[in-house]
């Protein structure tokens, strides 16, 4: 009973969250739309959630994902506003993403930093990066090609008994094509596998053969192509680049993957957890700004439930 | 009368006996030594002496008055004090401060710290014992490993109180200290004997045991063999006594005979750990390492493994130089390893049978791209629970639920899974159940048969001698020598370790 509760206490937590405010709106929170609404509203951190699990999985994580975030969007901008294509602004910022992530997993994997301290610096580079590169400055307007930006406002139309017509957004689309891929890589594939290997026992997996420098490496490198994804997405839903914009996303993410974690037996991350943690911050935020609460009241509430939520299970005990 | 008698004391872990009817005296004023091979019981009592484990059952007296010892507290009330070989101080406050630990510092004004007064406090401690050369202001952390022991032995005697300390306890105390500082403990030593206090030392150094120990007390599989005086014996004599058994036939007899095939060559090998390592080792046939606490046996292994960077020699297998820079070339290159600590280095707890079996081999079970085939890894992983007999409750069991044989055969399945040509096995009995080390032995010898090289740890010398064709003795990080096992008899591989 009570390791059932352990277990499921989170997604317990999740249904009892949804039940609230089906009850405290009924008109607007339970309708279709606002479900896509939500989606959208949180396709970016879902993909940087996602990609977050890569190293949360090996037992370290990315504080510098939301400045990364930021740069890739301010790259992509950039390149637009001298005349690039949008594919050469895409590519680049995607670039910046993986080499930014490869940095990290040097830091960490080949220098031994601590993760804690090796991202937290990468964080303030990326971020004096953006900073510097942007002159300080939101790029908008005419600068962001309308194919760039449009993608954001697109989707696919559904119709319904014919009448109502309803719209999945790309971006929603994208999100759960990055979770198919990373439930894929980190599920069914060796590479996943020995990424949880590393975080179940470094030092076993290393002398097991595992090539754990390469691997956590490339880890950190598919958790800054994450969060170069996630900028460009921010960048195109409000087709603007700003040298700040990413920051928000760094805490929720982590904190979607912590959520998520609880749900697992071992502690461990698992990716569909964290959609499960994506969606209960998604949510909250949703219904709360529906109701019309004070947004720092709304901080209060989620940080209480992540540690109500991190308090109820045993992730605190087994993870070193 | 003893000043401290425990009889009776027997202890059990799951199954597993570790004491059974065990005795122990001690006079006041001696020094006692406490000697038998690992596992045979040492450092179980010690742990019920200290209050930290609880003996199945146990009849102590202090003094002639039945006494219990349930927790650390109460052994510390009795005036027992331990010295352990990883001693705990705190490196970055000053020695005055480590010796005070735990104790109200003199105060000024009543608030602020008097550390004029603390200074002199374990400045008359050290003075106690005859140390002057250590300075009390300066960082624990400067201290050599013999000056800290020196300090904690310090911090005994000023931590008395009402409670006086009666009985030292100094487990395998000149492990890390130098010819010089082991001289200094030993005089040490002799001003606590002189005090009236007794010193339960426990060593595998038998040259010191003969030199500073008035009695010694063996242990064998659990079970007190004999008290001693040591004017009245010797060094075989109590050889004999720690490992005198017929033991040949508890170990499954060879399968094959060993080929002419040289497998493994090592020449004139050096790592950071160890020096001058030179042998081969044919297909079919065992090479035991031995030598006493780490001198290095383990570190032969972590060299073939490519763990240590081979600074100069050189490796070949096959006759080819060995490409191992690391483990995983290692292993793509079928050599197989079992860690000495399994729990630290080599299970994932928390995670299935099935992914702790399949690490290594992840690629031949997966299809292209490396997305795995779940029906192979089960297959595969079943396959090798049942050759190694393995006994789970499936295949998805965590591991930390399963028991120490167990585990270590889930380490073994492991490294059998892709028919490894050459098997480094470090301690591979380890903390294991009688019933399961047989089954171990079985595979190591089936593999063996089948034509492996294996190259084996163990400081279980008739396990070695049982199992292994020749011996590697291995003196601080140098080969000493290699003897064949035929006729050889525990106690003269055990004299092999000694000048």
């Amino acid at each position: 009973m009570i390791s059932l509760f352990k277990r499921y206490g989170t997604l317990v937590g999740f249904i009892a969250i949804v039940a609230f405010f089906w009850f405290n709106l009924p008109d607007t929170f339970m309708t279709a739309r606002n479900w896509l609404n939500i989606s959208q509203q949180i396709s970016m951190l879902a993909v940087v959630a996602f990609t977050m699990t890569f190293v949360m999985v090996m037992g370290d994580f990315d504080l510098s994902v939301g400045s990364m975030a930021s740069l890739s969007g301010i790259t992509a901008a950039l390149l637009f506003s001298q005349g690039y294509p949008v594919a050469a602004g895409v590519a680049a910022a995607l670039a910046m993403g993986i080499l930014g992530g490869f940095f990290n997993g040097f830091l960490v994997s080949i220098l031994g930093i601590l993760p804690f301290v090796a991202t937290l610096g990468t964080l303030t580079m990326f971020s004096g990066l953006a900073f510097w590169l942007s002159d300080g400055k939101t790029i908008f307007g005419r600068d962001i090609p309308k194919t760039f930006s449009g993608f954001a406002r697109g989707g696919v139309d559904i119709e319904l008994a014919g009448t109502l017509a309803l719209k999945i957004p790309y971006l929603s689309i994208l999100a759960l094509v990055v979770l198919a891929a990373v439930w894929l890589v980190l599920e069914q594939t060796s590479f996943g596998r020995r990424l949880y290997a590393i975080g179940g026992n470094y030092e076993a997996a290393r002398l097991a053969g595992v090539k754990v420098r390469r691997l956590r490496m490339a880890a950190f490198a598919l958790t800054g192509f994450g969060a170069a994804i996630g900028g460009l997405m921010y960048a195109s839903r409000v087709a603007s680049a700003n040298p700040t914009q990413g920051s928000g996303l760094m805490l929720d993410a982590i904190a979607a993957v912590f959520l998520g974690m609880t749900m697992s037996e071992e502690g461990e991350p698992r990716v569909l957890a964290t959609l499960v943690g994506v969606l209960i911050l998604g949510v909250l935020d949703n219904g709360l700004t529906q109701m019309s609460v004070d947004s720092y009241i709304r901080e209060i509430l989620v940080g209480a439930i992540i540690l109500t939520a991190v308090a109820s299970s045993s992730v605190g005990k087994f993870r070193r | 009368m003893s000043f401290l008698e425990v009889a009776h004391v027997s202890k059990s872990y799951s199954g597993a006996i570790a004491l059974n009817d065990a005795r122990l005296d001690i006079a006041p004023g001696e020094v006692h030594a406490l000697m038998g091979e690992n596992g045979a019981g040492k450092s179980t009592i010690i742990k019920i002496l200290a209050g930290v484990t609880a003996a199945d059952n146990m009849a102590a007296t202090i003094d002639g008055k039945p006494v219990t010892i349930s927790d650390a507290q109460e052994s510390y009330r009795h005036g027992l004090r331990f010295i352990h070989q990883e001693l705990n101080i705190v490196p970055h406050l000053s020695v005055a401060e480590n010796i005070m630990l735990g104790l109200p510092y003199p105060r000024r004004f009543g608030a602020l710290v008097d550390w004029s007064k603390l200074n002199a406090m374990a400045r008359a401690a050290l003075d106690k014992l005859q140390v002057s050369h250590i300075d009390t202001r300066i960082k624990a952390a400067r201290l050599s490993t013999g000056d800290q022991m020196l300090m904690k032995i310090a911090a005994t005697l000023i931590s008395a109180g009402d409670n006086v300390a009666r009985l030292y306890v100094m487990d395998e105390p000149t492990a890390a200290l130098t010819g010089a500082e082991s001289r200094k403990l030993f005089e040490v030593i002799d001003e606590l004997k002189q005090s009236g206090a007794s010193i339960l030392y426990v060593s595998h150094r038998m040259n010191e045991v003969m030199e500073i120990c008035d009695r010694v007390t063996v242990f064998r599989d659990g079970q007190t063999i004999a008290t001693r005086n040591l004017s009245d014996t010797d060094k075989n004599e109590v050889i004999h006594l720690m490992t005198g058994r017929d033991v040949k036939d508890s170990y499954p007899p060879r399968r094959a005979a060993k080929s002419e095939d040289v497998l493994l060559e090592t020449k004139a090998l050096r790592t950071r750990q160890v020096r001058d390592v030179g042998f081969q080792v044919n297909r079919g046939e065992i090479l035991g390492i031995a030598g006493l606490a780490d001198a290095g046996q383990s570190a032969v292994l972590l060299a073939l493994l490519g763990v240590d960077r081979v600074q100069a020699g050189h490796v070949t297998i096959h006759g080819s130089p060995i490409a191992a820079q690391n483990p995983s070339t290692a292993w793509r290159n079928h050599v197989a390893y079992i860690p000495r600590e399994r729990r630290r280095e080599g299970l994932m707890l928390q995670r299935r049978i099935v992914d702790n079996i399949n690490l290594p081999h992840l690629q031949k079970l997966s299809f292209a791209a490396g997305f795995l085939s779940r029906r192979r890894e089960r297959r595969f992983a079943d396959a090798l629970g049942k050759k190694v007999r393995l006994k789970s409750g499936g295949m998805n069991q965590a591991c930390y639920q399963l028991s120490g044989g167990n585990q270590q055969k889930v380490v073994f399945a492991r490294a059998l899974g892709d028919a490894p040509e050459l098997l480094l096995l470090d301690e591979p009995t380890r903390g294991v159940d009688v019933g399961a080390k047989f089954d171990i032995y079985t595979l190591i010898r089936e593999r063996s048969a089948e034509g492996a090289a294996v190259v084996m740890t163990s400081s279980d010398l008739p396990e070695l001698i049982g199992m292994c064709d020749r011996i590697l003795i291995m003196r601080e990080g140098a080969q000493h020598s290699i003897i064949e096992t035929d006729g050889l008899s525990p106690a003269d591989l055990l004299a092999k370790f000694y000048d």
